[in-house]
């Protein structure tokens, strides 16, 4: 893949359930690297524009490549190329923090050799120590979301997407939140991720609001308020789902 | 209306201390908030209020009854709105409301006023079953039915988790009107803006009340200043502020970061502020004072 080519690319992508059209031609491209917040109110289509990325779900129309790879006929390199976590799933509570660890990296292919150094560099980077043999489900919140986002990215994806991922964190923990994905874009990780926290919009390099399925508006922060003229992001979310016909 | 003293609440034999020696009060007609992360222990003191759970030590009453002795009087005299979504996923949006009002022998018409302004958003509706519901529908018919038996006490858990803003505004437009009928609500969120919208509130954490006062009191009561700044580059300057010794509190806030303003010796902060950035080779340099926010008091607590 060319360095400078799009990680995530779309394309009039589109997806109908019955008369229903729940995400409706919309286009966009992310680069490597790349912070990309994805709002939208609920009921708006991301998280059925999401599954189409992952490779979960079939378009109706449109185009998608992720990684390179095409969302209609190659979902299992996608899936390879990809991590994703969310609020609902993240880890396997009646697991260990090491077993979590191990059982993720498993499944996306890390060798055993791997799969030890990457573990001790992990659980030393979060500060899990004493708790790598607890059980997930013993955590705090704040700590199994930090651990479900690193364990991730563990297989080094080409992309990452996460749905919410800080709801209901506390507000100090949600931030060491976006350190830890501000790390991972340095390194060269994109990052796909949705939030209803407005604070959280101004942290990504590029945000695009969903409205009824469409796109409504695409730019960085500071370009999205001044095309609509408000001082915050709230502000400028307001402007545009207010007038949203599928909310629910 | 509720007033707790000194319930504490474990779980696993004690190893869990969900909730520890925590007291409040709330009066009449008011709007009280629990504001916390999850795992701050506000579930738990819902689940006593409500009589579902009991403490382990500690007493409270709810509408001048006790939570333990009166627990039948309780549950026909308050709502409640689990952060769970718990209602019949079979039956219709009608049925799941005919169904509570029989319940608590009452009729939907009877109390009807109490929730039009709600239902009839979901009334085109009508026919779903309420498992087929969307989110914010879902919201909406679980409160219509916490009220159709004319409650003094409301109870919503978390009732704006995973709702986006423009939702969460009106969630809570509706619950102003429903205070101006003369309820007492006690609601629990872990959006701090939300907390604004409370006549009261507390803060939690770690089953723990950290703080309790009027939104504005909360925000008046912040120790010291707070400080805004801005530059082209904010993550490099974010990481200046936080490797700077001797260490000063800072953190990303939207789009600038909070500096705490204690600690910060004798100079000027806006100045020093100034001078650490410049030096580091930052431009488009802002520093200016903020009013603080509920958020940034949290965060003041969780980190001093």
């Amino acid at each position: 893949m060319n360095a400078n080519q799009p990680v995530i690319k779309a394309e009039n992508l589109t997806k109908r359930f019955g008369d229903f059209i729940a995400t409706n031609a919309i286009s966009f491209e992310v680069y490597k690297g790349e912070i990309f917040g994805f709002l939208g109110a609920n009921g708006a289509g991301k998280t059925t524009a999401m599954r189409m990325l992952c490779g979960l779900s079939v378009p109706s129309s449109g185009t998608a490549h992720i990684a390179g790879f095409d969302v209609y006929r190659q979902t299992e390199k996608i899936k390879r190329n990809i991590g994703y976590m969310s609020q609902k799933f993240s880890l396997y509570e009646d697991l260990t923090v090491l077993e979590n660890i191990r059982f993720f990296g498993g499944i996306y292919g890390l060798s055993d050799q791997e799969l030890r150094l990457k573990s001790d560099a992990l659980i030393e980077q979060l500060g899990l120590q004493s708790e790598a043999k607890k059980l997930v489900g013993e955590l705090p919140l704040g700590w199994k979301q930090k651990l479900a986002f690193s364990v991730s990215i563990l297989h080094e994806p080409t992309v990452v997407f996460l749905d919410e991922p800080t709801g209901g964190v506390d507000p100090v923990t949600r931030r060491q939140f976006w350190a830890l994905i501000y790390e991972a874009a340095g390194n060269g990780i994109t990052v796909f991720v949705t939030t209803h926290y407005m604070d959280e919009a101004e942290y990504c390099h590029r945000i695009s609001i969903m409205v009824d399925g469409r796109i409504a508006a695409l730019g960085t922060p500071k370009e999205l308020k001044a095309q609509l003229n408000e001082s915050s992001m709230d502000g400028v979310f307001y402007q545009l789902a207010r007038g949203a016909k599928n909310t629910d | 209306m509720v007033s707790v003293n000194n319930i504490t609440k474990t779980y696993n034999k004690g190893a869990v201390k969900a909730v520890n020696d925590v007291s409040f009060s709330v009066d009449e007609g008011e709007l009280f908030g629990l504001i916390g992360p999850d795992g701050a222990g506000k579930s738990s003191i819902f689940r006593i209020l409500t009589t579902l759970l009991l403490p382990d030590t500690g007493t409270a009453k709810v509408a001048g009854y006790d939570v333990i002795k009166d627990y039948r009087q309780i549950r026909s005299s308050v709502g409640y709105m689990p952060g769970r979504f718990s209602l019949y996923p079979d039956l219709s949006i009608e049925e799941n409301l005919r169904f509570f009002a029989t319940v608590f022998n009452t009729t939907v018409e009877q109390n009807y006023h109490l929730i039009e302004d709600i239902y009839v958003q979901i009334a085109p509706f009508k026919k779903r079953r309420a498992g087929k519901l969307s989110g914010g529908m879902k919201q909406k018919l679980a409160l219509c039915c916490a009220l159709i038996h004319k409650p003094t006490v409301l109870f919503l858990d978390e009732p704006t988790t995973g709702v986006d803003p423009v939702s969460r505004k009106e969630f809570w437009e509706m619950l102003k009107r429903l205070k101006q009928q003369g309820i007492t609500i006690v609601v629990s969120t872990p959006y701090m803006d939300e907390a604004t919208l409370c006549d009261r509130i507390a803060l939690i954490q770690h089953g723990r009340i950290l703080s309790i006062n009027s939104p504005q009191g909360i925000v008046a009561a912040y120790p010291g200043r707070l400080y805004a700044v801005k530059a082209r580059d904010m993550p490099r300057a974010s990481r200046v502020l936080s490797a700077h010794t001797p260490p000063i509190n800072s953190y990303l806030f939207g789009e600038y970061i909070h500096v705490d303003g204690q600690g910060m010796g004798d100079r000027d902060p806006i100045e020093l502020l100034n001078g650490i950035l410049t030096q580091a080779g930052l431009d488009s340099i802002e520093v200016m004072p903020v009013i603080p926010t509920i958020e940034d008091y949290f965060i003041k607590l969780l980190t001093t």
